[in-house]
């Protein structure tokens, strides 16, 4: 068995997608997590990612808080009541008097490698690229940290890293694993993920997959399962997508994200107006007195 | 809620209180077997957020959707300089071709070489890797404002300082019965020149957060540029007044922008756009905008209008340099704010 090869499982096997130009893309499946995190160590370990504060937060089991510079893999705990869906783990009996059921939702939140991308198209350095799979990528070497991507986001995912931390002060973000893909390696959450809650594969193949899994699961009495990729938004499709019980708002995603491109029009027709009105008062002014 | 301190050592009737409830939880659970309140939320502590109170959080535990800017003071000083250089060389242009005013026009342009020298220090400062700033002439993206604008910047900078050093030659020459008209062309090409692009500088601005993610800044993308662009345009005849220039010229620009800021000031307070008001209205940044609006608004304006022109001056320049800071608060704020990010990219 060589690297790469852990399992049968087309989501461990060697590929080669990112030579053969493939768009590749996650596709992951809340209904299927267990919690267990090995999605964030995996990535802060392979990848190097600093640690950036032990901090208790008090939401469920979630203490990483939310995806930024130093978090790219990030495991949501939501607690919601019973009557907000069917409960996942299996029916929960109500007895008077004692702890009230809920559902318990977990979901490895990740960079959505945007089909547009608002942190690529507002930074001014060509630092930020889309890779040859169809992901976007920071390339750090050239990142000089203007903060543009940051507000440029609308999932609020890319970030500066503040210092002291190593590579401080530059833009970071998942790499899609870039690196282990050029060897034909899969990204090192998926690789790590012990439900293939997230998969990784072509991003044509995985919507498929996602679309038989949400049929199966409204089948099954689940019926708020929705699939989260943004096809229908500015964004044009999100290439890391989720499987979702119930509203987006309750994961902390946008309903309908807008990459803020969106605005250019208007704005730079207002600057350009106002341009042209700041001359004509300075030259009415000038003229007249 | 229990309040904060008080341990045994506490004197008086704050301790007698604590005791009393003390009494009244034991006296509630031996009666009902269960006790109704949620105990104490600590910063930190196990409790989710909302558990204690009645009113849930909006969206995860109400974590902001997204990101806050990571820009420090460095910004908004910019973008209040950047707009003082930029509007001067509009000023400068009216004054040299409009007004035939050497003197004005030439104050107005070291106005913008300066501002743009103070500007190009304040952006490279800002950034994570400050020794990296020439990245940002590594490629051009007409997409990207960040880029646009630095490339405005750079050009504008290298302009501004050409035409001020010709239209100060030129004024040498003519004194001493001088001066060439291949100079002439020069100066009101450079100087032309140095205005189209000032204009973008003091405007562009409002593009470089009005199309972000941040719900206060994108829901004002049409006012943003314009209300940073006549902010400019007035602090450069406010700053030309404090020099000592006082042609009528320049208090009718002064006058025109104030009036503008006041219809800015009218918008932004009855603008409805949900829980992205709050943070122009409420809180640190409300304050400041409230602050700024006023200064360079109805302030200013009365005081021009009654010939004070020292005081609107100051009055406008402090109005513009506030609310420039307001607007930076007010999208940290806004950005923490998960519902007016679920609102403006809802459903």
């Amino acid at each position: 068995m060589s690297i790469g090869q852990g399992t049968e499982s087309p989501n461990q096997a060697a590929h080669d997608y990112l030579a053969e130009g493939r768009t590749v893309g996650f596709f992951t499946d809340p209904t299927v997590c267990i919690g267990c995190k090995a999605c964030e160590v995996a990535c802060k370990e392979w990848n190097m990612v600093p640690d950036d504060g032990y901090a208790w937060s008090g939401h469920s089991y979630d203490n990483s808080g939310d995806l930024g510079a130093s978090t790219w893999r990030h495991v949501k705990f939501l607690e919601q009541d019973l009557a907000a869906g069917n409960q996942v783990a299996g029916p929960m009996t109500v007895e008077p008097g004692g702890e009230e059921p809920f559902r318990w939702l977990f979901v490895s939140d990740v960079c959505k490698h945007c089909e547009e991308a608002g942190c690529l198209e507002a930074c001014p350095t060509g630092s930020i690229i889309r890779t040859d799979n169809g992901a976007v990528f920071v390339q750090d070497d050239v990142c000089n940290g203007c903060g543009a991507c940051v507000v440029g986001c609308p999932f609020g995912v890319i970030d500066r890293r503040p210092t002291p931390l190593p590579g401080a002060g530059g833009a970071f973000k998942c790499t899609f694993c870039y690196d282990r893909q050029a060897v034909g390696l899969t990204p090192a959450c998926a690789k790590a993920c012990p439900t293939e809650s997230i998969q990784f594969g072509p991003l044509d193949e995985l919507k498929e997959r996602a679309a038989v899994r949400v049929h199966e699961l409204r089948q099954s009495g689940f019926e708020d399962a929705r699939l989260y990729d943004a096809a229908d938004t500015s964004v044009r499709g999100v290439h890391a997508f989720f499987l979702l019980l119930g509203d987006p708002g309750a994961y902390g995603l946008p309903p309908r994200p807008e990459v803020p491109t969106v605005h250019l029009g208007p704005a730079w027709a207002s600057a350009l107006t106002t341009a042209v009105m700041a001359m004509l008062i300075a030259v009415v002014a000038f003229a007249l007195w | 809620m229990a309040g904060a301190g008080g341990g045994p050592g506490t004197p008086g009737g704050a301790q007698e209180d604590r005791e009393r409830r003390l009494a009244e939880l034991r006296e509630e659970a031996r009666r009902t077997g269960t006790v109704s309140a949620p105990g104490v939320n600590v910063e930190g502590g196990p409790l989710p957020a909302g558990s204690t109170s009645g009113a849930k959080p909006a969206g995860y535990y109400g974590q902001p959707v997204v990101k806050a800017p990571v820009w420090t003071w460095e910004i908004p000083t910019y973008f209040f300089v950047g707009g003082l250089a930029g509007m001067s060389a509009v000023i400068a242009a009216a004054a040299r071709f409009i007004g035939h005013d050497a003197a004005t026009s030439i104050a107005a342009l070291w106005i913008a070489a300066v501002g743009a020298v103070i500007s190009a220090l304040l952006l490279i400062s800002d950034l994570g890797r400050s020794s990296r700033f020439l990245n940002m002439l590594r490629v051009f993206k007409r997409r990207s404002p960040m880029s646009v604008g630095a490339w405005t910047l750079a050009l504008f900078g290298g302009l501004s300082v050409l035409a001020l050093t010709l239209a100060t030659a030129q004024r040498h020459l003519l004194s001493a019965g001088g001066g060439s008209g291949a100079l002439a062309v020069l100066v009101s090409v450079s100087s032309l020149g140095t205005a189209v692009l000032g204009s973008v500088l003091g405007t562009y601005t409002g593009v470089l957060i009005g199309a972000t993610a941040i719900p206060a800044w994108h829901r004002h993308r049409v006012l943003l540029p314009a209300h940073f662009g006549i902010a400019g345009l007035g602090s450069s005849a406010a700053l030309l007044q404090l020099l000592g220039f006082h042609r009528p010229a320049l208090v009718a620009v002064a006058l025109a922008a104030s009036g503008a800021e006041c219809l800015v000031g009218a918008t932004v307070e009855l603008a409805r756009h949900g829980a992205a008001d709050r943070a122009l209205r409420t809180g640190r940044s409300g304050a400041l905008l409230r602050l700024g609006g006023l200064l360079a608004g109805p302030t200013a304006f009365v005081l021009w209008l009654m010939g004070m022109l020292p005081f609107g001056a100051v009055a406008f320049l402090l109005g513009a340099l506030v609310s420039r800071f307001g607007w930076l608060a007010a999208g940290r704020a806004s950005a923490r704010d998960p519902q007016s990010t679920l609102e403006a990219q809802g459903g």
